[in-house]
């Protein structure tokens, strides 16, 4: 069908795409290899490569500290989160009730919501409450602002589960708390694995609460330190020593991305588009 | 289907309609309901306990004149500080950035997202490479997204000037290049998103319409404005009305790269900087209010103007 001149014609647009996405990747790469003078050479690749950078940032406390918080911080939300929107998504899904609409439409309301316009009010909340610069006091808005998403995407996924196994769960004596836990998870194991990627993409990549919200290393993730490695003195050049660290925290997600490329794509789709 | 299975015993009036006209719930139905309400409150209570509140705190706040640094001298005033802001010739500047970024970056946006869609959904040879690296803009960390960007048109470390030629162009220290670098920045950033959208939409479109238009002479403009986009509205809409919001609310990319200086301050920004940095939580919380009212009507004028259906973004 498909001649091989479209073919080759595709080919080399998809080859575009590969160096629209890949170039500034590429670029903060070979920037956190360049040294010294090298870091103004206003080339795109380094005359000598070397790892100085790296290892400038790992002697870095607000580094290194920043990124356990992120680790820390972003694995609890992702899980605490997770587990509230199975739970939500299940009784949306398959249950019967009333204010069901009123839900979906809180969440979309939070979607869509500037957060900035909550970070002042938070800040006074949370000092008040003793959580501004803790981890909790970040994991609380973020499960906030991931749930709508994981609801989506689960809920869309927890629908085209078969009833019919719940119910010969339940007509075999099953409560539907255990219809719920022994049939229903097992099969939406993937949807619950989807939303999670999802979710952790949002905390790790958010800024405005991790700059507001915190004050120290004791709390601040990475996003929020790379803004403070700027003007800081203790780096003669802060360009190089942020590329490296921008490319530290990148690898993760480049991971996730590279071995869960399918679920991501069926998470960010399955709200938008029904089959 | 659930309504028919009250146990014996405790049935005896519950079946049936009660004086009121209403169907009376059974007892298994009326635990399905409860159940709900249960598996539901979690989720709700932690969304809300973020959003609605401090919201309120905010309006609450707005009333006032009230800086966190002197508490003291915390003052009604009433909807002075909306006043204020209304009349601030800066709100106004930034009212401006704003839409302007949000207007040129989506319009890009939904171009070259649709040009990623169609390539990804007809290549055969690298598909699955493709897809995986449209994914890398959509997961990497919007600063450091932003902090590559800034190195490259920068002027001492930048490879941009020298590549094209440009010497020594200082793109930050324009209010209209700024700019263009941060929309490039978020255009990187979030296409993919708009485009795997719109690659669901793609995927709806039946290709035998598509043959059909063929068949019937129709160039590939025609099949793309006559079938393709008409057959994938609902995505077209939803992709819209997702990234409106989104670019609207932009603040990681300004920040890092100007901080908000030559007139790229935007709202939010402006926001953040009232209340975290100058701590005006008065004067802060009427530029929130201001700011979340905006994306209401946003959101209100595309559902309302597009017609878009709203269980569909909803996802009930």
């Amino acid at each position: 069908m498909n001649s091989l001149r479209s073919r080759v014609g595709w080919g080399l647009a998809g080859l575009a795409i590969l160096v629209y996405t890949l170039l500034p990747v590429a670029w903060i790469v070979s920037l956190s290899f360049k040294q010294g003078d090298d870091i103004n050479n206003k080339k795109f690749l380094p005359s000598h490569w070397s790892l100085d950078n790296y290892r400038t940032v790992f002697d870095t406390n607000l580094f290194t500290s920043a990124l356990r918080n992120s680790i820390g911080i972003s694995l609890i939300a992702t899980t605490v989160s997770v587990i509230l929107a199975t739970v939500a998504a299940y009784a949306i899904a398959r249950l019967q009730f009333r204010g069901k609409r009123l839900v979906l439409s809180a969440a979309l309301a939070i979607a869509i919501f500037p957060t900035v316009a909550l970070v002042g009010p938070l800040f006074d909340m949370w000092r008040s409450l003793g959580i501004y610069d803790t981890w909790i006091g970040l994991i609380i808005p973020y499960m906030s602002f991931t749930l709508p998403l994981s609801i989506w995407v689960l809920s869309a996924f927890f629908r085209e589960i078969p009833w019919e196994m719940e119910q010969a769960a339940q007509v075999d004596g099953a409560t539907p708390w255990q219809a719920f836990r022994k049939v229903i998870v097992p099969l939406a194991a993937p949807g619950v694995f989807t939303a999670a990627i999802l979710t952790f993409f949002f905390a790790w990549n958010d800024f405005v609460f991790g700059i507001s919200l915190t004050a120290t290393n004791n709390a601040r993730p990475v996003p929020a330190a790379l803004a403070f490695f700027t003007g800081e003195s203790f780096f003669q050049q802060p360009t190089a020593a942020i590329s490296a660290a921008s490319v530290i925290v990148t690898i993760p997600v480049i991971a996730l991305v590279l071995i869960f490329q399918r679920r991501i794509v069926a998470g960010l789709t399955s709200g938008a588009v029904k089959g | 289907m659930t309504t028919l299975t009250a146990p014996p015993g405790t049935g005896d009036t519950g079946r049936g309609v009660r004086a009121s006209g209403h169907p009376r719930l059974s007892e298994r139905a009326r635990d399905e309901q409860r159940l709900g309400w249960y598996l539901v409150a979690p989720a709700v209570i932690v969304m809300l306990a973020v959003t609605a509140y401090p919201l309120g705190r905010a309006v609450y706040l707005s009333l006032y004149s009230y800086r966190l640094t002197d508490p003291a001298a915390k003052e009604f005033v009433g909807l002075r500080n909306y006043g204020v802001v209304l009349t601030d010739s800066l709100w106004w500047q930034d009212v401006f950035t704003t839409v302007f970024i949000t207007v040129v970056t989506v319009a890009i946006e939904l171009v070259i997202g649709f040009a990623i869609a169609t390539v990804m959904h007809r290549i055969i040879f690298g598909r699955r490479t493709v897809r995986t690296a449209i994914l890398i803009p959509y997961g990497i960390i919007t600063v450091v997204a932003a902090f590559a960007w800034q190195y490259a048109f920068a002027l001492d470390s930048g490879f941009v000037n020298e590549w094209f030629g440009l010497g020594d162009k200082a793109w930050f220290s324009d209010r209209w290049s700024a700019l263009a670098v941060i929309i490039l920045a978020e255009v990187w950033k979030t296409t993919p998103f708009i485009s795997l959208l719109l690659l669901a939409g793609l995927a709806q479109v039946p290709e035998e319409l598509q043959e059909a238009a063929k068949v019937d002479g129709a160039t590939a403009w025609q099949r793309l404005w006559r079938v393709t986009i008409p057959n994938m509205k609902g995505a077209i809409l939803v992709a819209l009305l997702f990234r409106t919001l989104d670019a609207f609310r932009i603040f990681d990319t300004i920040f890092i790269m100007t901080g908000g200086a030559e007139k790229t301050e935007s709202l939010s920004i402006l926001a953040f900087r009232q209340t975290i940095t100058r701590t005006e939580l008065g004067l802060g919380g009427a530029v929130s209010v201001l700011l979340f009212l905006s994306v209401v009507l946003i959101a209100a004028a595309i559902i309302r103007g597009f017609n878009v259906d709203l269980g569909q973004v909803r996802g009930d």
